[in-house]
């Protein structure tokens, strides 16, 4: 028990959670109050993972259920900066709507405290524990704006199709359960060499369920729908933080008990990689809906993580997280954006509603440019980077035929960032946008769009950060 | 030598365009936005020239070198330059500041940005031409889509947004195997440092795929037939300026792209592929100057020009004689004044009268004759006629290509008559004949600043025609030595 200062972030987080509920339960009008302590909760939570577990070697805890180490710790600490930003550029929307309640901020507390149980899992009981954790609370969230018919069929939805997947994952685990005699992935590990084939099994179902929660081909069906139809500010918080969470478990749950198993599982990934980057771009070309275009989009830079995850490496995983935490800079700059085309109370989320931002918010436009060609991969932007090392971890593994199907859907992809890029700068202008937004959604902006623009300049930090990430 | 000359060669236009971006922006900036841009290009030009002076053309050692720690254990960022280099780092200095001179006449909007763009691009095209390492060299090459996209998308003609995404889509496609070239290299030899690659070697096995991944991407930029479709529309679309950066600087990326990393790294792959750019040379050469004598657009036909001539460019190099090589580079800086001069010649018509159609125009010599006289000078000097810069290079590139294979030679050679037949017929068609359309008498000759660009661009055209010694001289050791190296690793199979 003395290393319970390690679970600490943990323990804080869900005592928060209980005093805000019942802070909000029983003092009225305390939508704001709350939403405020919860920002000062994330933001404490993350100092003390800082603070706490950054520094220390790897160590389990809870009868080796628990893993703390590096990755973890840095992914808890993403995960809960995320949330902070999500949650910060919100509450206009959510007030536009008189859907700011005191749910909203703890209902996303509960949802970061189910990823971080996911991200510290090293047993598979915790793992499924933690993920039904964040999933009821997305579930709740995809239907915050209970009374928008749209939300709720998106909330529905979900529910519906992630209990499915995690019905299947469970199977997976009792699978795996049932032939190796724990539920320990170092357990689990020590058992492999005798029954393969029957693992494989179980390897399959888990990445199914996994597959689902990260929204990768062929599993993605839900993503689209579910994203048009929720809150915005709920989509946002969809496409960046579940993600970090269901990538650590990918590469955990992949490298720690199945590392042997490469030959199998690797080739799974190779196709839910190709199939998630080429669909992602083909299928977004067709859209008219914004947060629909953002789904495949999202879907498409999925495939570009699971690349890095597939080589097989430390290089690999290093190269996944590096992409995912630049996807996320971009997603978060890329919906502050969307956030600001809001005119009478009304948000405005077709892709037509773009046309001549140029001429009107030229600053507006200008940002959503940068963002835009970052997302098509574009150099001297972040987002070449992130595929760049992508890339060089799987040429290092010869995993050409990934690589060249990879760039080429770059290519493909290219084409509907561009046609945002048209609509904004060559076509007319419409009416202007209101231009009060507040401090949160300009910081956001402004910051994400910046760290976008000069990334280039200070390439090594983010490398020397992640490059202490060592699972093999 | 510690000033770091290139650097501030390739940050001098960005820095430029950021004061440019801070000093938004109403109609009467305008003004001062164009001085602001026209002294950073011009100390730009001034800095290349000190540049060309200091430049030591003895040796083909990479000079100025600079190298500094970028992505740690990764890539270093590391320029310099050599005979090879240096003039098209001239050229690209030297018409930037024509360009931003030109916009007077036509661009109306949006000029402020439209700098920016012009500074930006001007960045990046410096740094692909004294990048020392693939990564760096790629990350500009790549970069200048963006302002490029822009500049076509948002100041073009009517059909600009298919121009703009076809330019920008072909050229990706075409880039990201070179991408992939890159990183297979770096798995390879463990650096992407180009002057370590040069000592090394690269692994024969690989050559082939290597060659034609950077092929893949340099024959779009070139562009090589049948790659080329996109330059006709990107050109007739862009707005004069961005014709003239487009054809004077963006083409000649590929061909610097050709004789520094396809020759230079990939000598037994560059060998065996010879015959392919030869043919593809060669159709080039034949086939577009027959396109180019059917156009009715002279943006057009000026741009069908370019390819025959890049397809000149391309022939030259890969005849790995000292001749073909120094004439394909002295034919793309002379195609790079003589395009963008030609181009600019279509600007000062169109934007007086609206149109780029020969037919419109006929017999205008009598109302524009200064106009007149340098628009000639410049179609005899894209059909290569003695005393012109044209025919240096078109000379020395069939020299170089009668050494190596005779047909080849004799088949270009023809090119230069249908050349001349495309080039003369057009000016006959503009300038004289009878005066048809009333409105042209409207025309009022050359303006002050038409006038200074076009003459700046004619007199290093007869200059070098007459004279070119200044440019054999920089670049005759550095290819000699390539030569050399080529050769030697060819023998020794590596």
């Amino acid at each position: 028990m003395e290393n319970l200062q390690l679970v600490l972030p943990e323990i804080f987080l869900s005592l928060s959670i209980m005093f805000l509920l019942i802070l909000g339960v029983f003092k009225k009008n305390s939508s704001r109050l709350v939403q405020s302590l919860s920002l000062a909760v994330l933001i404490v939570t993350a100092v003390i993972t800082f603070n706490e577990t950054i520094g220390i070697n790897e160590t389990k805890l809870f009868n080796n259920s628990i893993i703390i180490d590096y990755l973890s710790s840095l992914m808890k600490i993403i995960t809960l900066l995320a949330a902070f930003l999500v949650l910060t550029i919100s509450s206009n929307y959510l007030k536009t709507f008189q859907i700011f309640k005191i749910e909203y901020p703890i209902l996303i507390l509960s949802s970061v405290l189910g990823m971080m149980v996911m991200i510290n899992s090293n047993d598979l009981i915790v793992f499924y524990m933690g993920l039904e954790l964040q999933s009821l609370a997305l579930y709740v969230l995809a239907t915050f704006n209970r009374d928008e018919i749209k939300s709720s069929e998106a909330g529905l939805k979900y529910f519906v199709l992630s209990a499915l997947s995690s019905g299947l994952l469970l199977y997976g685990c009792s699978l795996i359960y049932g032939f190796s005699g724990s539920t320990n992935f170092n357990v689990i590990a020590d058992q492999l060499n005798s029954n393969e084939y029957v693992l494989t099994f179980g390897i399959v179902f888990i990445l199914v369920g996994l597959a689902f929660k990260i929204s990768a081909v062929p599993f993605h069906m839900w993503a689209p729908d579910v994203y048009e139809g929720s809150p915005t500010s709920v989509t946002l918080f969809f496409t960046m933080v579940p993600k970090i969470a269901a990538l650590t478990v990918f590469i955990r749950f992949l490298y720690v008990p199945f590392l042997n198993l490469i030959d199998q599982w690797q080739m799974i990934l190779i196709f839910l990689s190709i199939a998630s980057m080429l669909f992602g771009a083909i299928a977004a070309i067709g859209q008219t809906n914004l947060k629909r275009l953002v789904a495949y989009s999202s879907i498409g830079h999925v495939g570009y993580a699971l690349a890095g995850v597939a080589a097989g490496t430390n290089d690999g995983i290093q190269s996944s997280v590096i992409y995912i935490t630049i996807y996320i800079l971009m997603n978060l700059g890329l919906f502050s954006c969307l956030l600001m085309l809001k005119r009478d109370n009304n948000y405005y989320e077709k892709i037509d509603d773009l046309s001549g931002l140029s001429k009107n918010h030229p600053m507006l436009a200008l940002s959503l440019l940068i963002i835009l060609f970052s997302l098509a991969g574009i150099p001297p932007l972040a987002g070449f980077f992130a595929k760049f090392y992508v890339f060089k971890a799987v040429i290092e593994q010869s995993m050409y035929f990934l690589a060249i199907v990879g760039l080429l859907s770059t290519v493909v992809a290219a084409f509907y960032y561009l046609r945002l890029i048209k609509i904004m700068y060559f076509d007319e202008q419409k009416e202007k946008y209101d231009t009060d937004h507040g401090f949160w959604l300009k910081f956001s902006l402004t910051a994400s769009t910046l760290l976008i623009l000069i990334y280039f300049i200070f390439p090594s930090q983010l490398i020397e950060v992640v490059s202490r990430i060592n699972i093999i | 030598m510690n000033f770091p000359i290139l650097s501030s060669l390739i940050l001098l236009p960005s820095i430029g365009a950021l004061f440019l971006f801070f000093t938004k922006s109403d109609k009467k900036n305008n003004f001062t936005g164009k001085y602001v841009a026209l002294f950073t290009s011009a100390v730009n030009f001034f800095l290349s020239i000190y540049l060309w002076i200091l430049f030591d053309p003895t040796t083909s050692e990479f000079q100025f070198v600079e190298e500094r720690i970028w992505i740690k254990d990764l890539i270093n960022y590391k320029v310099g330059v050599d005979g090879i280099s240096i003039l098209f780092i001239l050229l690209t200095t030297f018409i930037t500041p024509l360009c931003i001179v030109s916009v007077n006449n036509s661009i109306k909007e949006r000029l402020s940005e439209f700098l920016i763009a012009v500074l930006i691009m001007e960045s990046f095209m410096i740094g692909v031409f004294c990048s020392l390492d693939l990564v760096i060299f790629y990350l500009f090459f790549e970069a200048g889509l963006i302002p490029m996209f822009l500049i076509i998308g948002i100041w073009g003609g009517a059909r600009r947004v298919y121009s703009a995404f076809k330019f920008f889509l072909y050229t990706l496609l075409g880039s990201v195997l070179m991408l992939v070239a890159i990183i297979t290299i770096y798995w390879l030899n463990g650096t992407t440092d180009v002057v370590e690659l040069y000592n090394s070697g690269i692994d024969i096995k690989y050559q082939n795929l290597l060659w034609l991944a950077f092929f893949s991407s340099f024959a779009v930029k070139t562009p090589m037939w049948p790659v080329h479709t996109w330059l006709p529309d990107a050109h007739v679309e862009a707005p004069t300026a961005g014709s003239v950066l487009l054809a004077a600087i963006l083409l000649k990326m590929a061909g610097y792209g050709f004789i520094r990393f396809s020759l230079g790294l990939f000598p037994v792959a560059s060998e065996i592929f010879t015959p392919l750019i030869y043919t593809l040379s060669v159709i080039a050469i034949i086939f577009t100057s027959f396109i180019a004598l059917m156009q009715e657009d002279m943006k057009k036909l000026i741009a069908y020009s370019s390819v025959a001539h890049m397809g000149y460019v391309t022939l030259g190099i890969f005849t790995i004689q000292q001749q073909g090589i120094e004439g394909s580079i002295i034919q793309m800086i002379s195609h790079g004044l003589v395009s963008a001069a030609l181009f600019l010649c279509v600007g000062v018509v169109y934007d007086r009268m609206h149109s780029r159609l020969i037919n419109t125009y006929g017999g205008i010599v009598s109302i524009i004759p200064k106009y007149s006289i340098l628009f000639m000078l410049f179609t005899l000097a894209a059909l290569g006629l003695p005393g012109t810069s044209g025919f240096v290079g078109e000379f020395l590139i069939l020299m170089g290509a009668f050494k190596d294979n005779f047909l080849v030679a004799v088949i270009a050679s023809l090119g230069v008559i249908i050349g001349a037949a495309y080039m003369l017929w057009l000016y006959k068609r503009v300038v004289f004949g009878k005066l048809i359309n009333t409105d042209l008498k409207q025309m009022f000759d050359l303006n002050r600043s038409e006038l200074f660009i076009l003459s700046c661009l004619a007199v290093p055209t007869l200059f070098f025609g007459f004279y070119p010694d200044p440019l054999i001289n920089t670049i005759e050791v550095s290819i000699s030595d390539l030569i050399d190296q080529y050769n030697f690793k060819l023998a020794s199979k590596t």
